[in-house]
Order: structure tokens, then sequence, then C-alpha cells
């Protein structure tokens, strides 16, 4: 589960600069300004969005975001679907109790509960931490191209 | 019911009347007749006030009568719902709340119409977004009746009407002068009310077994006269395998369908930036999480205190399962604090229907007239005036629509309702939005389909089973078309959904536009040009 993975300590600058997880520690700060910033062929508003998504800093930014959501989601699909799966076609083991009335059923449908609020808990830090900032700096350096775009349109 | 129930129940319930309709006037005052105002509530929500009013719009009398009178009637299958309600969020919070805050304006079409040909798309998601808030207010008008009838000790006849219809008159009412800004307070003001409700009764549940919870559960196993096995699933599901296969159905349809919820993805347009949207969903998973906690120890107790026989000849359903409860935990029938708690729950119930309803209506007024009427008269040259009056209107047309329903499908059963409103949010909105977030290649024939191609089977598969027809509960009992064995459509219909749209996209001639998708993908994770 990616929640185990969030140990980080500091916050902000420490955790922008190195990759989440140590799986894309490529020591580039997300902050990098795009480098199609005043480049020569950028004339059209979509062209804009075109060189942005390019950048390094929101390929980067990209990354850390999918990195987290696809095995997050996949992880927590999987745990759900197994469990209606086991609570429908095997009673039985649902029903082994563990410690007085608390049965595996129980313990399994309070644990969906549990990793829920963890895996908020989890998103959230992430996203504060990895995706924020650059997200704010790569949102005004693109309103920043755009306008500079639709400036040298008109 | 007493006398005496009644009276402070309508008592109760006149004051969160009053007000609501004092928040839609004093809303209502300073209103401009903005679209952003109606649709969206002019943006500037606190995170925490969004999470409160996600929480409000998302917790129905469904959630707090239906789930824990389930968990009291068959122990831990209840409790399979309150985890697919809560598990749902992730998805909302992983996938879709930011990103579609971040690209859309008001409403789901316009996150997908952004990259395709506008037209077409904006007719079928609009179209479907309408069909799938039509059975969630059909749902929460039949619960409305029930609770009267309940309330007033008599089953069908005027009471009932007259509820479903004076719920409808309020709902239109809020939407129509208070746009999204009175609704949100609207939802604020019962979420607390709500919740306050919920930690009153659980708490005094626990005091009753002392805190010791496993005690709790003996009872209520001991109560149920089915002993251990009303602790493990299997007393509602766990019959032939095709009902165990239509909850799994059920299951998947409530995991997936909430992302494709209307009135909730219409919340994320309320706050001014994803940030801030991801901050309401994490307020209001915290709260429906605890507050879904807390129905199973209201279930559980109300099996141990009330007992599962006297629940079940109260209504065969298990929706008086938390008013009895209360008026045991008061103090006992004929008892001063019994009359309260009973008379504070069914007022809070009440309450909770109203604000539920009143976030639909929104929603889908706003479909209608953001979405279908503005591309059906585009010609025209409608402003967005024009689209704010034709939105209150619109209003007024769902509104009598789902009193009409309401009263036509008053024998359903409301949490089965709820779950065909997830199916078929589930097959025909999700696919869409997932693709036209993360998919470069999808084209506009492909959009077109995913939504046509999850929508019509979930329908058509709903008409064909047992619900409608071939069976004594079904609302056609005389006649016998069908031919889909499960109540649930959602473990067909939605990967139809999902196959509908990959195969639209690979037979289409048009190329996906690489720029338009590298707009929404920029768009969607920075926020540049966020409305």
């Amino acid at each position: 589960m990616p929640a185990r993975d969030m140990a980080y300590e500091d916050p902000w600058y420490d955790a922008l600069a190195t990759g989440w997880g140590g799986l894309d520690g490529t020591g580039v700060p997300a902050t990098t300004v795009p480098p199609a910033r005043g480049g020569p062929g950028v004339t059209r508003t979509r062209d804009v969005y075109v060189e942005v998504q390019r950048s390094q800093a929101f390929q980067e930014m990209r990354g850390r975001y999918r990195r987290f959501v696809v095995p997050g989601t996949a992880a927590f699909l999987v745990w759900y679907v197994g469990y209606v799966v086991a609570a429908t076609t095997a009673p039985g083991l649902m029903a082994r109790p563990v410690a007085g009335a608390v049965n595996v059923g129980m313990v399994a449908g309070l644990g969906q509960f549990l990793t829920t609020f963890l895996l908020t808990w989890a998103y959230a830090r992430h996203a504060r931490l990895r995706r924020d900032r650059a997200a704010l700096d790569l949102r005004w350096d693109t309103q920043e191209l755009a306008r500079g775009a639709q400036g040298g349109a008109s | 019911m007493t006398g005496d129930h009644q009276a402070l129940a309508l008592l109760l319930f006149s004051g969160f009347v009053a007000v609501t309709l004092g928040i839609t006037t004093w809303v209502s005052r300073r209103r401009h007749g903005s679209a952003e105002e109606f649709y969206a509530g002019g943006r500037l929500f606190t995170p925490m006030e969004n999470g409160f009013a996600i929480a409000g719009d998302y917790m129905s009398a469904a959630s707090f009568l239906g789930i824990s009178g389930l968990i009291a009637l068959y122990g831990y299958d209840g409790l399979l719902y309150g985890v697919g309600f809560l598990v749902a969020w992730l998805v909302v919070l992983f996938l879709v709340a930011e990103l579609v805050r971040n690209c859309g304006r008001f409403t789901l079409a316009d996150v997908v119409a952004a990259r395709m040909s506008e037209r077409p798309v904006r007719i079928a998601t609009g179209t479907s977004s309408v069909v799938v808030s039509v059975f969630y207010l059909v749902a929460q008008m039949v619960g409305a009746g029930s609770l009267v009838a309940l309330l007033l000790g008599r089953t069908g006849g005027a009471a009932r009407v007259w509820a479903v219809i004076g719920v409808g008159a309020l709902m239109v009412i809020y939407v129509s002068l208070g746009g999204m800004r009175a609704t949100t307070w609207i939802q604020i003001v019962k979420a607390v009310l709500l919740l306050s409700g919920t930690v009153v009764l659980t708490v005094l549940v626990l005091l009753r077994f002392h805190g010791d919870v496993d005690r709790l559960l003996l009872t209520a196993a001991e109560r149920s006269g089915q002993g251990r096995a009303f602790l493990a699933p299997g007393l509602k599901y766990g019959g032939d395998w095709t009902a165990r296969l239509d909850f799994i159905s059920l299951g998947l349809a409530l995991v997936l369908g909430t992302a494709g919820l209307p009135h909730i993805l219409s919340r994320f347009y309320t706050v001014p930036t994803a940030r801030a949207a991801r901050r309401s969903v994490v307020w209001s998973i915290g709260l429906i999480g605890s507050f879904y906690l807390m129905t199973i120890v209201l279930g559980f107790g109300a099996a141990a205190l009330v007992g599962p026989q006297t629940v079940r000849a109260s209504n065969a359903a298990g929706n008086t399962a938390v008013p009895l409860l209360a008026l045991d935990l008061g103090g006992g029938a004929g008892s001063t604090g019994g009359t309260v708690l009973f008379a504070v729950v069914a007022a809070v119930a009440f309450a909770t229907i109203l604000a539920v309803v009143a976030g639909i209506t929104l929603a889908s007024s706003a479909s209608v007239a953001h979405d279908l009427y503005a591309s059906l008269r585009r010609s025209r040259g409608t402003g967005p005036r024009g689209e704010v009056a034709v939105a209150r209107w619109a209003a007024v047309g769902v509104g009598v629509v789902a009193i009409a329903l309401g009263l036509l499908a008053r024998d359903l059963n409301v949490a089965f309702l709820v779950g065909l409103a997830f199916a078929v949010a589930a097959s025909a909105n999700l696919p869409v939005l997932l693709y036209s977030l993360f998919w470069r290649g999808l084209t506009t024939r492909g959009a077109v389909w995913a939504v046509y191609g999850g929508l019509l089977p979930a329908i058509g598969l709903v008409v064909l089973s047992p619900v409608v027809s071939g069976s004594p509960d079904s609302l056609f009992p005389g006649v016998d078309f069908q031919y889909f064995p499960l109540e649930n459509p959602g473990v067909v219909s939605i990967p139809l959904g999902f196959l509908a749209g990959w195969l639209g996209t690979v037979t289409s001639d048009e190329v996906a536009d690489e720029a338009k998708y590298a707009e929404t993908e920029v768009r969607s994770l920075t926020g540049a040009g966020a409305a």
C-alpha cells in the first residue's frame, strides 16, 4: 500500500526536490520553468498547451500524480472487490471468530474503513507536498504564455 | 405512533422548513442572476463548508434509515452497503475531484465537451445526467412518502400523496429562488443536524452497554435468533448464486457510481480552486466515514434493544429501526424522553430528504439548461442570463416529473432505487469522464458511444429484470418479460459503457486532436485557465 512509503518528516522544499518514494528521484526540481517560455515558435494559444505538456516540469508533475493514483486506485479496488466477493462467496471464512464477538468479516469491514481513511490522508499529504507547488508554478507559467500568445496573435 | 410524537415532530420539522426558507430568501435578496451565482454559488465556499455540504448531499435518508434498518434485520449484510458507499469516495478523491474542478465550469458535460465536437457530446452527457438525477430523486420522494406514512401511522392514502407534493414544492422553491448558494447552506444545516442526531443516539447506545461493544454485538446476535450467523455475511445475500452475483453487481455500482453522480460533481465548482476541492473531499470522507461507522452501531443497537422481530413488524424493510431505537433509548413509549428523541429523529430524517432532493434538483436543472437547452438552441444565441432563467424553470419541470414518478413508484424499495441510480451513473457517466480525462485517443464518437453504450443497457436490463416483471414483488406482477436475472445491472452495463467508448473510438475516422488533449491534461493538473 502506498501509504507506507510516506515517511517524510519535512515537507515542502525537500519533498519537492526528491522524487516520491524514491521512484522518480531524478533530482530535477519540479519548479523548472517550461523551456518554451519566450520561445519563438509559440504563436497560438493551443500550441501553448502542447508546449507545456511536453515540458519537463509538467511531465515530472504528471508522473508524480500517476505514480500515486494508479497503484493506489488498483490497490483499493482490488481490496474492495475482494472483500465483496469474499463476503458473498465465502461466508464461512468471514464467520471465523477472532476475539469475542468479533469475526474475520468484522475485521475486514472495519479494515475497509481504516484503509479508506489512511489512503485519503496519504493522498492529501502527497498532493500537498509533491504537487501543489509545481502545479501553481505551471499554472502561472501557462497563463503567462497564453497571454503572450494571444497578444502575439492579435 | 401517538399524537405527541406527531405534534412534536411536525413542530421541529416546521422549524427546519422555516430556517431553510429564511436562508433562501436571505440569499435570493442579494442575487445578481449570473450563471456563476446560480450554478456554483459564486465559487467562494470554504473547503470545510463544502465538505459539510457534500456530506449533506450524500447522506440520504436511505443511508440513515435504510442501512441501519438492514443491519437491524440482517446483521452483517447491512454493513456491506456502508462500506461500498464510503470506499467510492476514494475514486472521487483520486481520479475526479481536482481534475473536474480544474477543467469544468458547471456540469459534467463541460469537462467532456471541451475536447470534442460540442453538440452531440453535450446532449449525450446532459441526457444521462438528467436520467441519473431523476432515478435518485424518485428514490428520495418514495422515502419521504414512506416516512410520513410511518409518522402519521397510516400506510398509503392522502397523507403520503401530500408529503410527496409538499417535498417537491419546497425543493422547487429552494432551487429556483436560491440557486446553489441557498442549496449549499441548506445542505450544511442538514449535515450538522443529521450528524448531531446520530452522535447522540450512538453515545446513548454505547452508554446502555457501558461502552462494551462486544456485549452489544452478542446481545444483538442473541436477540436476532440467528446466533453468531447474525454477525457474519449471508443472511440477506447468501441465497443462490444469482442473489450473490446480484450483490457483487450492486457493490460495483456503489463504488463506481458516486464519481458519476451529477449533484456530487457540481459541488466541486462551489470552491475556488482544485486544492480546495480536494480538501472538501477530505472533509467529507471524514464526515461520511464517521457517519457510516455510527450507523453500524445504531443498526446493531436496534437489533439488541428493539429486536428484529419488533422492527420487522413495524416496517418489513426495516426503515423504522432507528426511530424505534430512539423511542427505546429515550425511555420507551409514553415517556417524555422517548417522545422527544423519536420526534427529533423523524424531523432529522425529513430534513435529510428535503436537502438531498434540493441538491439533485439543482444539478439536473443545470444539465437541462446548461447542456441540453444551450446546445439545442445555440443558433438562437441565448445569453447566460437567459440560460439561468431556463434553469429556474427547469427546476420546476424536474420537480413536477419527480413528484409524478414518486407517486407512481411509491411501492418500490428505496435502497434499491438508489442502487439503480448509482448503476446508471457508473455505466453512463463514469466511462466518458475517465476517458476524456485520461485517454489521449478518445474521439467524439467514442465519447457519445460511451454514454449511450452504458445508459441504454443499464436501463434496458432494468426493464428486463425481475424488478419490473415476472415475480410477485415486481412493478407489473401480472406480465412476464423478465429475461435478465439480476436486479442491479451494474456488473454487465458498467463494462459495456467502457467497451462502447473504446469501440466508438477505434471505429471512427476522426483523429483525436492532440492539442485539445494537451489542453485538457495541462488544465486538469495545473488549473491553468480554470473558471
